[in-house]
C-alpha cells in the first residue's frame, strides 16, 4: 500500500440478508445507505461505488450505480458500477481503495447491493452461471453447484476423504449465524441434518450450499484517521485484486484457486504481516468446498488440509482462524454482489469489538477474501485495528 | 441462448475441435487464440480424437434452465487422451456405474432445445468407451 496515504473505515451499513419481496434493488440501497450515514459524520462524497453482478438481468437496469444515486438522493456525486460476478462488491470496496490512494479523492460511499428474488426458480441459477464459461459450461447445463460438485469430487477423491468431512464448514457458519440479526439462515444443524440433506450436485448436498438472496451493504471510505468505533481506527492494511483461468476445464489444477492464492499472498506482502498474524477471516464459504480450499490458498493451512482443520475446530470462533463469524455466506446468506461488501464490514466490526456474542478475542488484523466466477477471480482486503486508547 | 452463437462454434461442439499451440504443443480444448502454457499466438486447428477417462463427475438435481426436462443429469470432467479436460453430460450410463478413471468417448446428441417451434442443439457428449 502507499504509505504516505491510508484509507479508513468510518462506518459500516447493512440491511439483513433474505428475500426482500417488497423491496426494490434502491429500496434496499436505500435502506443500508440509511444505516451506515447514521455511524459517520461524514455525509459529503468524492464517489460512490456500487458493487452489483446482476441488476441487468434480473431487475433489467443498466446503470444500477447512478439508479441507486438519485435514488438515494446523493444529484451529482459520480458513481460507477462494478461488477466482476460473485466478488463484485468487494471489487468495487477495491476500486475505491485505489481511488483515495490515488489522491483524486478524500471519501467514497462503497455499497454492494444484489436484488435476487425478482427472478426465481432455475432463472436464477442460470444468471449466476452466467458468471462462468457460458459456451462451454452453462450450455452443457453446467451450473455453479455442478462446478463445485466436480471440484469437491475430484478433492474427495485425491485426498481419500468422505463428504461427512465437509459437515464442520455448514454447522460453524450456522452457529454463528444464529447470533447475526442480519443473517438469512439463523437456525443451527448438525452432523445428522447434514447428512440427509437432499443432494444439488453430488456429492454436494443442499447444507453445502449457501443460499441465494436479496441484501445490501454499504462503507464509508475516507483518507481521514477517524474512529470508527470509541478508541478505535480501522485502517485498510491491503486490498489486492487477482485473476486466473476462469473456465474449470482450462486450470492447471482444479483443486486449487490460483487466484485467491496469489491474492492472498500480494494482501499480506502489502499488510506487512503473514497468514499466521491473521485473527479473523471472512472467506468464500458459497459452498463447503470452496471454504476449504480458500483456507488452502491463504496460507492457513497446507494444501489438502482445509478440511482436517474445520474437523480439529480451527474454524470456531475461538478456533486458530475464525471463519464465517457472522454466519458467512452459509448462513448470513450470499446477496451476489453485495457478498463481498459484508464480509467486509464484518471484519471491520470484528475488529473494532462489535461483534456480539460471536467476537473473537481481542484482534488485530482481520482478512476477507471474495471470489468470483468459481474462483477465476479473487480479491483480498486485510484491515488493521489502530488503538489510541 | 442465442441462435448466431450457437451457429458460430457448431464445428467445435460437433466435431470436437480445439487448438493447438505451435510453439509448445500445448493442445487446448475449446480454441484459445493465445496459449495458456506459454501464451504464444501462433495456434493451429486441431481434431481430437474423443477418447478420455472421467476425472470427476457429480449429477445434478437442480438444472440449469434449458435443462430442465433431463433433471437429473449427469456431468463430467473428462481428460482427454491429447491433455485437456473438457466438461460435458455423460449419456447412456447410469450414475452409479460411474467412476473416475472410467473410459469414455465422444459422441453427438441432442442437448436442449426450444419447444415444438424453436432450434435443437446438439453438442458432444461422453458414454462409457465401447469394447471394439
Amino acid at each position: 500500500m502507499n504509505q504516505e496515504k491510508q484509507v479508513y473505515i468510518s462506518s459500516v451499513g447493512f440491511t439483513n440478508v433474505g428475500e426482500h419481496w417488497n423491496e426494490s434493488i434502491a429500496q434496499l440501497a436505500m435502506s443500508a445507505i440509511t444505516d451506515v450515514l447514521d455511524g459517520t459524520s461524514i455525509d459529503q462524497f468524492d464517489h460512490i461505488f456500487v458493487g452489483n453482478m446482476m441488476s441487468s438481468v434480473i431487475s433489467q437496469q443498466h446503470n444500477v450505480g447512478s439508479f441507486i444515486a438519485d435514488y438515494c438522493g446523493f444529484n451529482g456525486v459520480p458513481v460507477v458500477t462494478i461488477e466482476s460476478a460473485g466478488s463484485s462488491g468487494a471489487t468495487a470496496f477495491h476500486q475505491a481503495v485505489l481511488s483515495i490512494l490515488s489522491g483524486q479523492i478524500n471519501t467514497a460511499l462503497v455499497l454492494g447491493v444484489e436484488k435476487m428474488t425478482d427472478s426465481i426458480g432455475s432463472s436464477i441459477y442460470d444468471v449466476m452461471s452466467v458468471g462462468s464459461d457460458n459456451d462451454w459450461e452453462l450450455f452443457h447445463g453446467v451450473t455453479l453447484s455442478g462446478i463445485a460438485g466436480l471440484i469437491m469430487r475430484r478433492y474427495m477423491y485425491q485426498h481419500n476423504i468422505s463428504n461427512e468431512l465437509f459437515a464442520n464448514f455448514s454447522i460453524n457458519a450456522h452457529n454463528n449465524g444464529a447470533n447475526n440479526s442480519n443473517a438469512m439462515f439463523r437456525n443451527k444443524i448438525n452432523l445428522e441434518r447434514y447428512l440427509q440433506a437432499n443432494i444439488v450436485a453430488s456429492p454436494m448436498n443442499i447444507l453445502d450450499c449457501a443460499p441465494d438472496a436479496d441484501g445490501a451493504c454499504a462503507i464509508v471510505l475516507t483518507n481521514e484517521c477517524i474512529e470508527f468505533s470509541p478508541g478505535n481506527h480501522i485502517r485498510v492494511a491491503a486490498s489486492n485484486m487477482s485473476n486466473s483461468v476462469l473456465p474449470l476445464h482450462d486450470r492447471s489444477d482444479i483443486l486449487i484457486f490460483d487466484a485467491a492464492h496469489n491474492s492472498a499472498n500480494m494482501a499480506y506482502h502489502q499488510a506487512g504481516i503473514n497468514a499466521a498474524q491473521v485473527d479473523v477471516a471472512e472467506i468464500y464459504d458459497q459452498f463447503s468446498i470452496y471454504a476449504a480450499m480458500s483456507l488452502e490458498a491463504c496460507g492457513f493451512v497446507q494444501e489438502g488440509n482445509g478440511v482436517d482443520l474445520a474437523n480439529q475446530g480451527g474454524i470456531d470462533i475461538n478456533g486458530v482462524i475464525p471463519i464465517s463469524t457472522f454466519g458467512g455466506l452459509k448462513s448470513r446468506g450470499n446477496p451476489g454482489g453485495a457478498t463481498g461488501v459484508y464480509q467486509i464490514a464484518e471484519i471491520a466490526l470484528q475488529l473494532a469489538g462489535l461483534a456480539g456474542v460471536n467476537q473473537v478475542r481481542d484482534p488485530q488484523w482481520a482478512l476477507a477474501q471474495c471470489l468470483g466466477s468459481s474462483g477465476g477471480t479473487a480479491v483480498t482486503h486485510i484491515l488493521e485495528k489502530i488503538n489510541i486508547k | 441462448m442465442q441462435i448466431a452463437k450457437d451457429w458460430r462454434i457448431q464445428r467445435h461442439r460437433y466435431s470436437l475441435i480445439g487448438t493447438e499451440c505451435v510453439s509448445c504443443g500445448l493442445h487446448m480444448f475449446p480454441p484459445r487464440e493465445v496459449c495458456l502454457q506459454c501464451t504464444s499466438h501462433d495456434m493451429k486447428e486441431y481434431y481430437f480424437s474423443g477418447n478420455g477417462v472421467i476425472y470427476s463427475f457429480s449429477q445434478l438435481f437442480i438444472p440449469a434452465l434449458e435443462h430442465v426436462e433431463n433433471t437429473p443429469y449427469i456431468i463430467a470432467l473428462v481428460s482427454l487422451d491429447e491433455g485437456p479436460l473438457v466438461v460435458a453430460q455423460l449419456t447412456d450410463v447410469d450414475y452409479g456405474d460411474v467412476e473416475i478413471n472410467m473410459p469414455v468417448e465422444m459422441v453427438t446428441r441432442k442437448l436442449s432445445s426450444d419447444g415444438q417451434k424453436g432450434i435443437i442443439r446438439y453438442a458432444y457428449k461422453f458414454r462409457p468407451k465401447l469394447l471394439c
